[in-house]
């Protein structure tokens, strides 16, 4: 279970730009709960993620997971409780490592890094059978640095370093968003299945508003710095992009183009 | 007649000089393999190098002079190397210092560490005649076993850090270096594996220095003097001619001491054709400055030529 209490940061406080990216922001996720997040630019979305994930400290509130507070934890450290995928392909893997070495070091997540091999061959054999069911043609190439995979390509490994410890929490920063669509949309019904198969408690931000109805039990719309809108179960299944964007407009805030002309 | 007479004398003096030549190249392959360590793995640019050679070579000289065996010497000397990587690293990881004023200031400080460990000489002999060093080069036969030992010694480092890297430990090391991002998200204290890889590095530099030390018989507060242009000399001239092992590690370092060589080949070719060697520095960053900007250029002209695809 995560739990976000009252959490506020502001941004160049003091300064002309002086901007409240989150104002007592609480928010629980139950075991389980694959909540989508909607929101225009600078709405907060992103900043919430990092404030998960450690590399953000918020100003005020607290984060919790399974009741233990993890506030002043720094990343590295709380990064075994998470998994992360980021909007840029290029973020989720060391890109000069190989595709085996970058699924060993997520394995070791949270472990000390000491002596002992950094990869064997056991896991190799896992890990190619685990590439094989991702269909991308990568179980065969478990030795090609990372660098010299295409974006989707690079993205479906992240994925597979983000869930194969089963965080307690996983982390979607828009990770389809810098994808050809067709790829997207792979990569999109992978992380679905992913998330369904192992029960993940995931939180993922999306500029697609038809994506944000599809997938996922639970939906948020932020704007503001604020959580103006939580919506699940059959009330979310019913959900219309239609509605959303009247959501929108009593918030004030704009809808971008990209939010509207998804699919 | 004079000409061809004069020719055959400049070449055999050239001959002559290979042994020291190759010597030479071996002790500064291993500095350009620890410098390997922090510009290629880390993605630093370390400039401490400059300061923990002279202090890798002053050290083993002070503590030689003082009748300290050369085994123990040298891995005083590496320690001393290691403990100026540690302050370079916690400069730049603690106190937020950018990377490369991190080591100007490491590298300006050791100028005066140097001077202390001296006693402020700036120059302290070893009497490699009666005493017994690793690298020597005096007569044939000791340039041979120098050069022997060198090989197995330059070896025995390529095999541990081969091994080191391949650790867990190892990995955490590369992932810092080739995306920190990435290695913070999957538990990598980013931090600590930068102290580490920067003091094995200048461990490793101050080694090359102690060897220098012996070699010249004599640890010299000047002898740093442009240490890492001749590295990231020998670094990027290994590299270019084992353009194919693009992925061996081992062979990477292998490069280095291939290419600190070659260095040194170049420098006794031009010491030998009597051109004054003030000049050496300014060719050396020229080449340096040469290879590192080709392949920038080249992708420059790429993309000017198709478009986006290969920007």
């Amino acid at each position: 279970m995560l739990n976000i209490e009252n959490v506020s940061i502001t941004f160049k406080k003091g300064t002309l730009d002086e901007k409240k990216a989150l104002q007592n922001v609480s928010l629980t996720l139950e075991d389980g709960d694959f909540v989508t997040v909607i929101g225009g630019n600078g709405a907060g979305k992103s900043t919430l993620l990092n404030i998960i994930a450690g590399t953000l400290k918020p100003d005020e509130g607290s984060v919790s997971i399974d009741g233990k507070d993890i506030t002043n934890i720094p990343d590295y450290k709380r990064a075994s409780l998470l998994g992360r995928v980021f909007q840029d392909p290029r973020q989720g893997t060391a890109a000069d490592m190989q595709i085996d070495e970058n699924l060993a070091l997520a394995k070791r997540r949270g472990k000390m890094h000491g002596l002992a091999w950094g990869i064997t061959k056991a896991e190799r054999l896992k890990y190619s059978e685990m590439l094989k069911e991702f269909d991308l043609g990568l179980e065969n190439r478990l030795t090609a640095n990372v660098g010299t995979l295409s974006g989707g390509q690079r993205q479906a490994v992240t994925l597979l370093m983000a869930t194969m410890n089963s965080p307690k929490v996983l982390l979607l920063d828009e990770h389809t968003a810098a994808l050809d669509p067709k790829t997207a949309s792979k990569v999109l019904s992978l992380t679905d299945k992913i998330v369904k198969e192992g029960n993940l408690t995931t939180l993922m931000i999306t500029h697609n508003m038809n994506d944000a109805i599809r997938y996922g039990n639970r939906l948020i719309m932020m704007s503001d710095g604020k959580i103006i809108f939580d919506i699940k179960g059959d009330e979310k299944m019913k959900l219309t992009v239609g509605d959303l964007l009247k959501k929108f407009e009593e918030s004030g805030a704009e809808a971008t183009d990209k939010m509207i002309l998804s699919d | 007649m004079v000409l061809a007479s004069s020719f055959i004398g400049y070449l055999s003096s050239f001959a002559s000089s290979l042994p020291s030549v190759v010597e030479q190249g071996f002790i500064w392959g291993i500095m350009a393999i620890g410098l390997y360590l922090s510009y290629k793995i880390l993605d630093f640019a370390d400039l401490t190098v400059d300061g923990s050679f002279a202090l890798g070579g002053i050290t083993l000289a002070v503590l030689m002079k003082a009748g300290v065996p050369v085994g123990v010497a040298m891995l005083v000397a590496f320690g001393a190397g290691l403990l100026a990587g540690l302050v370079t690293g916690l400069l730049h990881t603690f106190l937020g210092i950018p990377a490369i004023l991190a080591g100007i200031l490491t590298q300006i400080a050791l100028w005066s560490v140097n001077l202390l460990v001296s006693k402020g000489l700036a120059n302290v002999g070893i009497d490699i005649r009666n005493q017994f060093v690793l690298v020597r080069s005096l007569t044939d036969m000791q340039k041979l076993y120098s050069i022997l030992f060198l090989i197995g010694f330059i070896a025995a480092i390529i095999g541990l850090l081969y091994w080191f890297f391949g650790t867990e430990m190892g990995s955490a090391i590369r992932a810092t270096g080739s995306n920190e991002t990435m290695a913070r998200a999957n538990g990598i204290n980013t931090t600590w594996m930068k102290i580490i890889a920067l003091s094995i590095s200048n461990g490793l530099v101050a080694l090359s220095g102690s060897l220098s030390a012996q070699f010249q018989g004599s640890g010299d507060i000047n002898m740093g003097k442009g240490a890492i242009v001749i590295g990231l000399a020998a670094i990027v001239i290994g590299l270019a001619i084992f353009k194919k092992a693009k992925k061996n590690f081992a062979l990477h370092l292998v490069a280095c001491v291939v290419g600190a060589t070659i260095y040194y080949f170049v420098y006794q070719l031009v010491l030998s054709l009597n051109i004054s060697t003030n000049l050496f520095k300014l060719l050396s960053a020229a080449v340096v400055a040469v290879f590192l900007g080709v392949p920038y250029l080249r992708k420059k002209i790429n993309f000017g030529k198709w478009g986006k695809k290969n920007a």
